[in-house]
């Protein structure tokens, strides 16, 4: 899996309340969440997440559990989500959705420059440098690989 | 030699193994989209009934139709599939599954952040998401990676107006928010085993505000004898030398009254160093600082006076509520003019009812203060509950005295 967006900057330890709002979570109509993804961050930042990679510092997703949280992302068009740690429910969330998360240390993150990534080739690339990431385990990369953990359980039925 | 989180995943740390279950839980909040997970996996009854409880507690009541609505399906799944459901008004997953559901070197996942709670007895007991959750009714298990283990060694013994919730703070506050990420904490010495089982559970509660993917007690005496209350007759878990990946160490005499400060948990300063600031309203509640001696205590100190802030009291099951009902502690709180909520969240994650307005400034019990969380544009800050109690009675932070 690889592909190529533009950056988004976030600074560390997002929490999910952050993500997606409580007062979000009465519904199960997706749109509402990737309406509102990051409005108490920026309310202006939901429309520009469309093919966008974000890059965030550490303890990205810490927090609820909500699985909101990496919907709502994934919904509103983020292609991967970048950041030296993970929040380890989200990290897992976020594979089990289907939106790719990767540990790599030290991207520097310029707004709307292009950023590269490939899981499979395990690196990220940005302001014409690559980037190590940390593989995932066999596991996740096979959930990932199924778009997610419903379709993971589909095809193992 | 091997951490109890090793023990009990029977596997060294940094390994991935797959493990069943012993118990699993959602709540009306995850269980809802466990619930739609588990039928896109085109699964219609989870493969162990008897493991899974569905708990309602986080709007509970419903606060709208909507929410009454998704709540039904989820009613009417748990009801029809066998499993054991806990309707509104029963209490909070982690305080129900700490009334005699967890037990010593069970593994225990819970589709909610919290659910490290259950650690204190000597479980393995971890918070994920609903899909993983969907996964675990599909076929009884998951995925685990065996954490490393960040020890808490506790010298000493509380003193003064400290409590549990103090030392909770303050070891969230030395490790900070992503201190013990993917890790497990274990909380070792003289100084835990003379811990409450209630003042245990405040402890491995706020694991994951450090990150930790759990915090374990070893199951002692006190363990034994709060289990026996529920009719379980358990072993006890000694430490066998284990290898710690870091360790911290707390003289529990240290420890003084703190809050954490908005908006980060891990922001930790002595409550005397914020007295004075006014407050809009008290929290003393959830699955942190919402069981009986939490209560009774609030209770023993607001008894006779006023509080002179909206005061608001969750008890964290109706267990807790009926006791409280029993002693005239609850006669003491609405005397005092606090307002009592059904047993469960409450206003802590900013879904249902006390949540607060633009600009206001609270004091709660819980064990988050994200911005936002609780109120768009408030601002709280965490305590003790006694700290709770001074400060209800002040209408502004105050310092408990000692007693």
């Amino acid at each position: 899996m690889e592909g190529t967006g533009h950056a988004v900057c976030l600074g560390p330890d997002i929490d999910t309340d952050l993500i997606i709002a409580g007062r979000y979570l009465r519904t199960r109509d997706r749109s509402v969440w990737s309406e509102h993804v990051l409005e108490d961050l920026d309310p202006a930042l939901a429309p520009r997440l469309r093919g966008a990679v974000i890059i965030a510092g550490r303890n990205m997703g810490c927090g609820s559990s909500r699985e909101q949280a990496p919907v709502a992302l994934r919904e509103a068009g983020v292609l991967a989500v970048i950041a030296p740690s993970f929040a380890r429910i989200f990290f897992r969330n976020a594979i089990n959705v289907g939106l790719p998360v990767i540990e790599c240390d030290g991207v520097p993150c310029s707004p709307g420059e292009p950023v590269a990534f490939s899981l499979d080739g395990g690196w990220v690339e940005a302001g014409g440098v690559r980037y190590p990431a940390r593989p995932l385990s066999v596991r996740m990369q096979e959930i990932l690989d199924a778009g997610g953990l419903v379709n993971y359980w589909r095809a193992k039925k | 030699m091997t951490t109890l989180s090793e023990r009990i995943l029977d596997a060294c740390a940094g390994e991935y193994v797959d493990r069943q279950v012993d118990r699993a839980f959602a709540h009306d909040g995850t269980g809802v989209l466990a619930l739609e997970a588990f039928r896109e996996m085109g699964r219609r009854v989870p493969a162990f009934p008897e493991r899974i409880s569905i708990f309602f507690d986080h709007l509970a009541p419903a606060n709208n139709s909507q929410t009454a609505t998704l709540q039904d399906e989820l009613r009417d799944f748990a009801i029809k599939c066998g499993l054991h459901f806990s309707d509104v008004g029963e209490g909070i997953c982690h305080q129900l599954m700490s009334e005699g559901r967890a037990l010593p070197g069970e593994i225990v996942v819970g589709a909610d952040s919290h659910s490290c709670t259950a650690g204190a007895f000597g479980a393995f007991a971890t918070g994920v998401g609903a899909t993983d959750m969907a996964a675990i009714w599909a076929g009884g298990g998951t995925w685990f990676r065996v954490p490393e283990t960040t020890a808490i060694h506790l010298e000493g013994s509380l003193t003064g107006a400290a409590e549990a919730k103090d030392l909770a703070l303050t070891y969230v506050g030395r490790l900070g928010m992503d201190g013990a990420t993917y890790r497990a904490l274990e909380f070792t010495g003289e100084g835990a085993a003379a811990i409450a089982m209630e003042g245990r559970l405040t402890l491995t509660n706020m694991a994951i505000e450090a990150g930790a993917k759990t915090g374990l007690f070893y199951a002692d005496d006190i363990t034994r004898r709060y289990l026996a209350e529920y009719g379980h007759d358990v072993a006890m878990q000694v430490p066998r030398d284990p290898d710690y990946a870091q360790e911290l160490a707390i003289n529990l005499d240290d420890v003084v009254p703190v809050l954490s400060v908005p908006h980060r948990v891990d922001t930790v300063a002595e409550v005397s160093d914020y007295e004075g600031t006014p407050l809009d309203q008290v929290f003393v509640g959830t699955c942190t600082n919402g069981r009986y001696s939490d209560i009774e205590r609030f209770a023993a100190l607001v008894r006779g006076k006023k509080v002179k802030t909206r005061t608001i009291v969750v008890p964290a099951s109706r267990d807790v509520l009926l006791r409280a009902a029993g002693t005239g502690v609850l006669t003491n709180l609405v005397e005092a003019g606090c307002i009592v909520g059904p047993p469960g969240c409450g206003p802590c994650l900013g879904m249902h009812m006390g949540v607060l307005g633009e600009g206001e400034v609270a004091l709660s019990t819980a064990n988050r203060n994200f911005r936002n969380r609780m109120g768009v544009g408030a601002e709280y800050y965490l305590g003790s509950v006694a700290t709770a109690a001074a400060s209800a009675l002040a209408g502004e932070i105050r310092a408990p005295e000692v007693p």
